[in-house]
């Protein structure tokens, strides 16, 4: 069916042969197996703790790191059961994790009854199409059919609605719950959709080879690993910046924002990021000094959107997105980085790692 | 066994995202008069499809006739979660609603009422109508629930036919019983009160 689709769009905007490696070749299993290692060791160590009396131990601390680990199993076995599935699979589930996101920041931001009809078109079209695009590979229309069309058909239905009260308001938080929620994070699952080389060059880079097969034809390096690469960086970096907030910590940057964000804390976490995403190079095309930056670009780009979440949450007056309503994990809460980032990675890896087709 | 009651209780609380909290109140199988605030048509489809299902079995609705009466599907629905339809209408002294009730239950069913009467277009709670009241004198070994429903008045508003998936909850509160000797204008506002306290827990 989705050939079907592509054959209804313009041949331009769909993306040609050669076709990317989305499997799980024996790079991203390594990658894969390592992490899931470490977040084995990383929960029974957890559980250790939750059994020390509470002189050694916070509880409050340790409570939050289990939930921590329990977020990254999830995570992990989402991405894993995607990746496993295929592409579309993959697609699909985080349209459903961007669904749940939006779910969560409109419940959040309270809407007037006007927004009525504007929300079911956020929810049932635009969010929808947007990841639809994107399985369709179609980069030309899925890059500006939110920030273009969708950000300009929400002020025109509400103003049809005829409610004028806080006008600009209502619109831009529907309109930043589409481009956070929705157009952001969908860059993720973009990005096994690239033709991956390794350097500049567009048309004509030399594509990611690993190695030769029987018949001496390329093998090209997996997209999954390099998905899982940059979900790794941005959890790899929340965990480093609040290392070093707690070792280092004594600037807050914003304390009626985010009273545990320190200068420290960003600088450490950055530069700790960049370093394990050059040890983890072998998993992408960029090579390890171009991994370094890149990773330190998506360290400061998920820094970026938690503390957006923050002040979001400070002005409903909310601590977590799981507060709201007691009970759900706060799926916003888990990957407000992972939207500020993907984004970033994915043209970085687009303009300077691919084809660009 | 009938397949379709579980899985319009799943869908339901799909859309409406609904969470479950008992405050003060365990879920119980024992004769219940759950009454709610009143904001969107879908209050009684999704607090009944939230409660337990050994509950939820034993539990049944009251509902407006004029809405609930109104096309196929509407009337489907209705006989799925077992409601009882209360013509609003053509309340009459021998024929009154409360005493319907009453005769529907048994010995064994609990309902789910909305005291409001009909969907209140503010925020804030209207005056409860008398019929918990006479309800709870005519069987006082009846207990009362009272149940916060937030955010579903955003899920479907008034007067919309499509809902849009947000989330919402659910705060059902610790039981109360009409005191001797209460007068009827205490007791719906004492009963009002414990609705409107569980916005804030």
């Amino acid at each position: 069916m989705l050939h079907a689709l592509q054959l209804l769009l313009p041949a331009a905007v769909v993306a040609q042969a050669p076709l990317p490696n989305v499997r799980l070749d024996p790079v991203t299993n390594i990658l894969l197996g390592t992490v899931v290692g470490i977040l084995a060791v990383a929960y029974f160590v957890g559980r250790a703790l939750r059994r020390q009396p509470e002189s050694t131990a916070n509880p409050a601390v340790i409570r939050t790191l289990n939930l921590r680990i329990r977020a990254w199993w999830m995570m992990c076995v989402i991405l894993i059961a995607g990746l496993w599935l295929g592409p579309v699979a993959t697609t699909v589930l985080f349209g459903l994790v961007s669904f749940w996101a939006l779910r969560e920041f409109i419940t959040m931001t309270p809407t007037r009854r006007g927004d009525h009809r504007t929300l079911f078109w956020s929810f049932i079209v635009f969010a929808p199409l947007q990841y639809v695009l994107v399985a369709l590979k179609a980069y030309a229309i899925y890059t500006i059919m939110i920030p273009v069309y969708a950000s300009l058909f929400v002020p025109a239905r509400i103003a049809i609605s005829g409610d004028p009260k806080r006008f600009l308001e209502r619109v831009a938080k529907i309109q930043a719950g589409l481009l956070i929620c929705v157009y952001c994070l969908s860059h993720a699952p973009a990005i096994l959709s690239l033709v991956l080389t390794t350097a500049p060059g567009g048309p004509n880079a030399p594509l990611w080879e690993i190695r030769r097969d029987a018949a001496n034809n390329p093998v090209l390096g997996s997209n999954a690993s390099v998905l899982f690469f940059f979900v790794l960086m941005v959890q790899v970096n929340d965990v480093f910046q609040y290392m070093w907030s707690q070792l280092l910590g004594k600037h807050v940057i914003a304390p009626q924002i985010n009273a545990s964000r320190t200068w420290e804390g960003l600088i450490g976490g950055t530069l700790s990021t960049m370093l394990a995403g050059m040890l983890l190079s072998w998993a992408t095309p960029f090579g390890p000094y171009w991994a370094g930056p890149i990773a330190g670009a998506v360290a400061l780009a998920g820094f970026a959107g938690s503390m957006t979440m923050s002040g979001i949450k400070r002005d409903r007056g909310v601590k977590d997105y799981g507060t709201l309503v007691s009970g759900h994990a706060g799926v916003l809460d888990r990957i407000d980085s992972l939207c500020f980032a993907a984004p970033v990675f994915f043209h970085l890896t687009r303009f300077f790692f691919s084809t660009m087709q | 066994m009938n397949l379709t009651v579980p899985l319009l209780a799943a869908l339901a609380k799909l859309l409406s995202g609904a969470t479950m909290r008992w405050h003060e109140c365990q879920p119980d199988t024992c004769q219940r008069v759950y009454f709610a605030n009143h904001t969107s048509h879908l209050d009684a489809l999704v607090l009944w499809s939230s409660l337990p299902g050994e509950i939820r079995d034993l539990t049944r609705p009251v509902a407006a006739k004029d809405y609930w009466s109104q096309g196929s599907v509407r009337r489907y629905i209705a006989k799925c979660f077992n409601a009882i339809l209360i013509d609003r209408e053509e309340i009459k002294v021998h024929q009154s609603p409360v005493d319907l009730m009453i005769r529907e239950i048994g010995s064994t069913h609990s309902l789910i009422v909305f005291p409001e009467g009909g969907r209140s277009p503010g925020e804030d709670l209207q005056e409860f109508k008398s019929g918990l009241y006479y309800l709870s004198k005519k069987r006082p070994d009846l207990e009362l629930v009272p149940v916060y429903i937030d955010n579903l008045n955003r899920v479907l508003p008034r007067g919309e036919f499509l809902p849009v998936p947000l989330l919402s909850c659910i705060t059902v509160g610790p039981p109360m019983w009409l005191e001797p000797k209460e007068s009827k204008v205490d007791f719906l506002k004492r009963a009002r009160d414990a609705v409107r306290r569980l916005k804030d827990v």
